[in-house]
């Protein structure tokens, strides 16, 4: 059963080598190393610094549009007929995700450090395109690494990234999709390590990335915790975020750890059904491994070669998860569940139509699993679902789905 | 004293320096594997690195990447490697052979497991790309206990109070990362690696040897001649691939490679 956490027992973690519990570390290439010990030192030197802090603070505010509204689905509250269901609306951002919260951390990291060269894998393109706006932003020179399967059904952000001035490089290796965008940034940071600097997309990676994107998503969490004292006069009773590489979850759980009223759902692409093996839910059908720099739950067969993996939503696509949530798994703190793709459609429709809100088809997993849960409350209880990203950048694959041609 | 220990030493005595080829398990086919091994002794290695092939070679270039994807496409697991080196053994009880791969393998068939597999197919070393000694602690003691050598990287970015660390952890060699890359990448730059290994040497014992960008006889002359071996990997790898369709020209290809490095090293005897 899960365990009382105390803020004692967060600041600890994760420890000195990187570790949550048996999870995270720094597994890679020796010619890497020097260059995380690095980046570990200084982010541990500037998370403290008040300037920094500053700096990122003003950015969020007056580039990104923070604080992104707590929203209450008032309708689709009333159709689901159970709980209270509240957005946290990080499709609002500039750009339309989550994932510009942490693109302004590490680029500002970047620039203290003195790199100006930026290289960024991405899956769903949002994370690419936050990374291509930031180093439009800061005048840097950027490359994204996609998979060429992405490439494909995330065209109009492979557009938005080249307006923006990055260069796209498609990857051809492996299942061609997110986890071997992330080995080719791995590969070219280890030719170029001296000048560059790697813009990791979620709470995956060697130490410190797990640590430094989960502090930069923070803000989700934090904002949504005042907001809901203020908004509905008491805290959530359940939060409920999609994982991928688990950023905007874990960005949305973390300052709630230690309320133990609150329970905290993530919820992983179930694709074609957990029981197909076509799914990219490592925590809830994989086993510890490790897997580009950290341990963590991921999806391998039983030689220990990573599996494929299937979800219609590109940035779900991924065989492993960030360390901090394998570790919420095994001490009950979050539970992990999944839906399948149809499911998440169907709440994709769903959002859209009863509350004008399209969103991303990864957090459409999330809304899914939200109005089931929802429907199981009682009425004066609160759901929060984080709207991690907006769904234009779907429309295609929508259409597409509906026999359209866009 | 280990099988690679006792290699090295005896190079080091006759002024000698290793020849140690690369090849990838399983490539083309597992079924040719122990023979390109006997055919890479015969053409003058001291030590084989056998590559386990996974499929998220991060840290390898296209040439490596494929050849594990030849070699998964046939199916080798890390069992089935350690399978093919017990056959190796059976002919050649000495040279040594270093298990060369990426961590997950081993985390999937558990530690102790793949520790007693190793050591009972006559495995004398393992090289873990993405296992740096710090998160060594659990898997080395098994290797230690079984008198396997972890051989650890040192990269041109490793600092020295970084070699003393791993060299305290290290034992049979330390392989020295040539260039700032993947396998097969950039020309090397003999003058910075004459430069860094002997640094390396000012600081441990532990003999050094020095792989990318080494593909022919002058560059493994130059490299030998500052360093205690070379390390051969991707131009062996792309021989492989050039010949897959015909064994016997595939067995002949990695002589004609491999010989003139081997007269080449042995020139420099002092
Ligand atoms: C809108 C949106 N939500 C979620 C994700 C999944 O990433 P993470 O689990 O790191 O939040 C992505 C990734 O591309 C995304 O674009």
């Amino acid at each position: 059963m899960s365990i009382k956490l105390t803020e004692e027992m967060l600041g600890q973690l994760p420890d000195a080598r990187g570790h949550f519990g048996d999870y995270g570390g720094r597994f890679v290439s020796e010619t890497l190393m020097d260059s995380l010990m690095t980046l570990e030192r200084e982010y541990l030197r500037l998370k403290k610094d008040p300037e920094f802090q500053a700096a990122f603070d003003k950015d969020l505010a007056h580039y990104v549009g923070r604080p992104s509204p707590l929203y209450f689905a008032e309708r689709l509250t009333r159709e689901t007929g159970g709980a209270q269901i509240w957005l946290k609306r990080e499709d609002l951002n500039h750009t339309g995700a989550h994932k510009v919260n942490n693109t302004i951390g590490q680029a500002l990291l970047a620039s203290f450090l003195g790199k100006k060269r930026i290289i960024a894998e991405t899956g769903a393109g949002q994370h690419g395109v936050a990374t291509a706006t930031v180093c439009a932003r800061l005048g840097l020179e950027c490359h994204v690494f996609m998979g060429a399967e992405d490439v494909r059904r995330q065209s109009l952000n492979v557009y938005r990234m080249k307006l923006l001035g990055a260069q796209v490089h498609s990857v051809q290796s492996g299942t061609r999709t997110l986890k071997d965008a992330m080995n080719d940034a791995m590969r070219d940071w280890v030719a170029n390590v001296d000048d560059t600097f790697y813009i990791i997309g979620t709470v995956a990676g060697p130490h410190p990335y797990p640590l430094l994107v989960r502090d930069f998503q923070s803000v989700i969490g934090r904002e949504t915790r005042e907001q809901s004292l203020k908004q509905a006069g008491k805290l959530p009773d359940a939060l409920v975020a999609c994982v991928g590489g688990g950023s905007n979850a874990i960005g949305m759980f973390y300052p709630f750890l230690t309320d133990e009223s609150v329970q905290l759902y993530g919820v992983e692409a179930g694709g074609l059904g957990i029981e197909t093996g076509q799914h990219a839910a490592p925590l809830a059908a994989g086993r510890p491994g490790v897997l580009h720099g950290n341990r963590t739950y991921l999806m391998e067969d039983e030689n220990g070669q990573i599996a494929g993996t299937h979800s219609v939503s590109a940035g779900l696509d991924y065989p492993g998860v960030g360390p901090e949530h394998s570790w919420l798994k095994d001490i009950g703190r979050a539970n992990y569940v999944s839906v399948t793709d149809e499911e998440a459609l169907n709440a994709f429709r769903r959002l859209t139509r009863v509350e004008g809100i399209m969103p991303a088809l990864e957090t459409a997993h999330a809304v899914a699993y939200a109005i089931k849960l929802a429907a199981e409350m009682e009425p004066d209880q609160m759901v929060v679902i984080n709207i991690s990203g907006r769904g234009d950048k779907d429309i295609h694959t929508i259409a597409q789905l509906d026999g359209i041609e866009a | 004293m280990s099988r690679i220990e006792g290699v090295l030493n005896n190079l080091r005595e006759q002024g000698r320096k290793a020849l140690i080829p690369y090849i990838t398990a399983g490539d083309p086919h597992p079924d040719q594997t122990v023979e390109l091994m006997h055919t890479l002794v015969k053409a003058g290695a001291d030590i084989i690195e056998l590559g386990v092939p996974f499929s998220d070679p991060m840290a390898d270039g296209p040439v490596i990447q494929l050849a594990c994807e030849r070699a998964l496409k046939h199916g080798t697991s890390l069992r089935q490697v350690a399978g093919l080196v017990k056959t190796f053994r059976e002919q050649d009880p000495d040279t040594p052979v270093v298990l060369m791969g990426y961590l997950n393998p081993m985390v999937a068939m558990g530690y102790e497991a793949f520790a007693d597999i190793a050591a009972d197919a006559g495995v004398d070393g393992i090289l873990t790309v993405d296992l740096p000694p710090e998160e060594a602690d659990e898997v080395a003691p098994l290797f230690a206990a079984r008198k396997m050598d972890p051989i650890f990287l040192l990269a041109p970015t490793t600092t020295d109070e970084r070699i003393r660390l791993i060299s305290e952890h290290a034992s049979g060699y330390v392989y020295y990362v040539s260039v700032k890359g993947v396998t097969g990448s950039a020309a090397i730059d003999v003058d910075e690696v004459a430069r860094k290994v002997a640094n390396v040497h000012s600081i441990t014992r532990v003999p050094v040897g020095v792989g990318f960008g080494i593909r022919d006889a002058k560059t493994a002359a130059a490299v030998g001649k500052v360093s205690d071996g070379v390390i051969v990997g991707s131009v062996l790898v792309d021989t492989i691939a050039r010949n897959q369709t015909d064994p016997a020209q595939l067995k002949q290809a990695l002589t004609d490679l491999l010989q003139p490095m081997r007269k080449a090293l042995d020139g420099l005897v002092s």
